[in-house]
């Protein structure tokens, strides 16, 4: 498959790749994907005081588009609020990336990763987790 | 050295110069029909026709007349399980095979069972051997047909041939091979094996794409296939449609080929086979998949645990190798000849399979050793699962969200 050099460059020079300390308050953890499926991606975003994302590591275990989305996120998340964070969009990636249809699950899996990442943190914070429509699947 | 690096022969072959050389003039000079019956050009083109029949027969040890061409291995496993089947279905209608099978015989098979056709897939042990007590057990008088592939795509494993077409025959029922990965690369003789249909391909032994050959026993016993194209009769009635010259002839001399230096090659590429999966094994986690000891020279297959096959071939990006993740494709079903294993799907993601040729050198298996680590341990690094598995974590018990 030809892919986009925006994802060879994300693949080849992944952003962000690393471990933030899951047990620590102002960290949120996202793990998506499963094995079986070929994919699993954990995104995590450390949060201030101010609600503003700080940083923001990835792991994944995947093909190189799910690779290159995962990075993208971590970039698309630093400085953002948790509320902007909520508001990206599996189809921004997919743009962004230029990927093509068959790997457009490699997004969904990314945002499915941010969203619970933000519910990770919000309930380790003592609030509400958002509910999350299980329409693209 | 140039990058880079073809590792995907199973897939194809490139073209051996020689055989070029001797396809050359039939596309200029020598163009005739090989049917052409009433002129010098025919009988030009006939002659170059009957020498690849006698070249093809040769190197699987049977006689000139029990050779058909066809376009290709897939064509020929159509013609022999179709036309078995239509010929012999007053005998009976049960058919049986395995389920590591190429597509060109499984879907042929599921095509047949449309048609009332009863098929019995077997399913292979964890090494990608065929049980011989479970295809005996599978037998029936209504069983006109078992066909087994000789060596596998996926992971070279060599079936029991012989003991396969003992059993078929104490049954009375007729035994074809998809030889595809074998013919040209180990010792294969219809008489020895008990092979009644045959089925091979140029592009996979170092002659050109578009060209195989359909092995149809002549005696003890007589076996006939029902043809697949109506029209001008030729291949003795079974396969119609003008002869591919060029090709047949290339097919030919690619079959000499692999008959003069069929040993020295499988002695050479079992040695480079055996370097690269000792050097890569050698890395935790990573396994050959299939049987090491009945299989073909020049193929390895591979699994390194947690990490995925696609993302895997872009890391090895001066390598062309081919992987058992569906990644590639819409389906998210890893290949099904390694889940007939019985590998777990994340294993089954995660392998790599390296096909050598005769034009590997060893400075390019080194080179393939060096970038596949290099590419496997950079891709742990970016992989949860094996940050996980080194703490430790017990990945089987973790609920996965599903998708």
């Amino acid at each position: 498959m030809a892919y986009s050099e925006k994802v060879m460059e994300h693949y080849t020079n992944p952003r962000n790749v690393g471990t933030l300390n899951k047990d620590s308050k102002s960290v949120g953890t996202g793990l998506v994907g499963a094995p079986e499926c070929g994919d699993v991606m954990r995104l995590q975003i450390e949060v201030d005081e101010n609600n503003v994302i700080t940083d923001a590591k990835f792991k994944t275990f995947g093909c190189g588009s799910a690779i290159a989305s995962s990075s993208l996120a971590t970039e698309w998340l630093k400085g953002k609020t948790v509320d902007e964070a909520m508001t990206i969009d599996n189809m921004d990636i997919v743009e962004e990336l230029a990927l093509p249809p068959v790997k457009i699950h490699c997004s969904v899996l990314a945002e499915d990763a941010i969203k619970s990442a933000i519910n990770d943190y919000r309930v380790k914070n003592g609030m509400e987790p958002i509910a999350l429509p299980k329409s693209h699947h | 050295m140039e990058l880079p690096i073809y590792l995907d022969n199973n897939a194809t072959t490139p073209l051996d110069p020689r055989v070029l050389e001797a396809m050359l003039p039939y596309f200029t000079t020598k163009f005739g029909n090989a049917a052409s019956r009433n002129h010098a050009f025919g009988w030009v083109a006939e002659e170059g026709v009957d020498y690849a029949r006698e070249q093809a027969a040769k190197l699987i040890g049977c006689t000139e007349k029990e050779i058909i061409f066809t376009s290709g291995a897939t064509e020929a496993d159509n013609l022999g399980i179709k036309g078995v089947f239509e010929m012999y279905q007053d005998k009976g209608n049960h058919i049986i095979t395995a389920t590591t099978e190429h597509k060109a015989v499984l879907d042929t098979c599921k095509h047949l069972e449309k048609l009332g056709a009863k098929v019995t897939y077997l399913q292979v042990k964890e090494d990608g051997l065929i049980d011989l007590a479970e295809l005996e057990a599978a037998m029936t008088e209504q069983t006109i047909l078992v066909t087994i592939m000789y060596g596998n795509n996926e992971i070279g494993v060599v079936q029991p041939i012989k003991e396969i077409s003992a059993i078929a025959h104490k049954f009375g029922a007729l035994f074809m091979t998809d030889a595809t990965q074998a013919v040209g690369k180990i010792p294969v003789d219809v008489n020895a094996d008990g092979i009644d249909l045959l089925a091979f391909s140029a592009h996979k032994m170092y002659g050109p794409k578009g060209v195989g050959v359909l092995y149809v026993r002549r005696k003890n016993p007589r076996v006939k296939v029902t043809a697949q194209m109506d029209g001008g009769g030729h291949e003795r009635g079974m396969r119609s449609g003008t002869l591919n010259v060029p090709g047949i002839v290339g097919l030919g001399k690619a079959c000499e080929l692999c008959r003069l230096e069929m040993d020295a090659e499988a002695t050479r590429l079992s040695a480079l086979r055996d370097k690269l999966e000792s050097a890569l094994t050698v890395m935790e986690e990573s396994y050959v998949n299939g049987n090491t000891q009945h299989r073909l020279p020049h193929v390895a297959n591979i699994s390194f645990k947690y990490v995925e096959g696609e993302g895997l071939m872009m890391a090895m990006k001066d390598l062309a190798v081919s992987s058992g993740s569906a990644c590639t494709s819409a389906s998210l079903e890893p290949s099904y000849v390694l889940k007939s294993l019985g590998l777990s799907d994340d294993l089954a993601h995660s392998s790599i399979r390296f096909g050598l040729g005769r034009f590997t050198t060893e400075e390019e298996i080194d080179y393939a050793i060096e970038n596949t680590k290099k590419a496997v341990n950079h891709l742990r690094d970016l992989s949860p699962l094996w940050e996980m598995f080194k703490e430790g974590i017990d990945l089987s018990k973790i609920e996965w969200a599903e998708h």
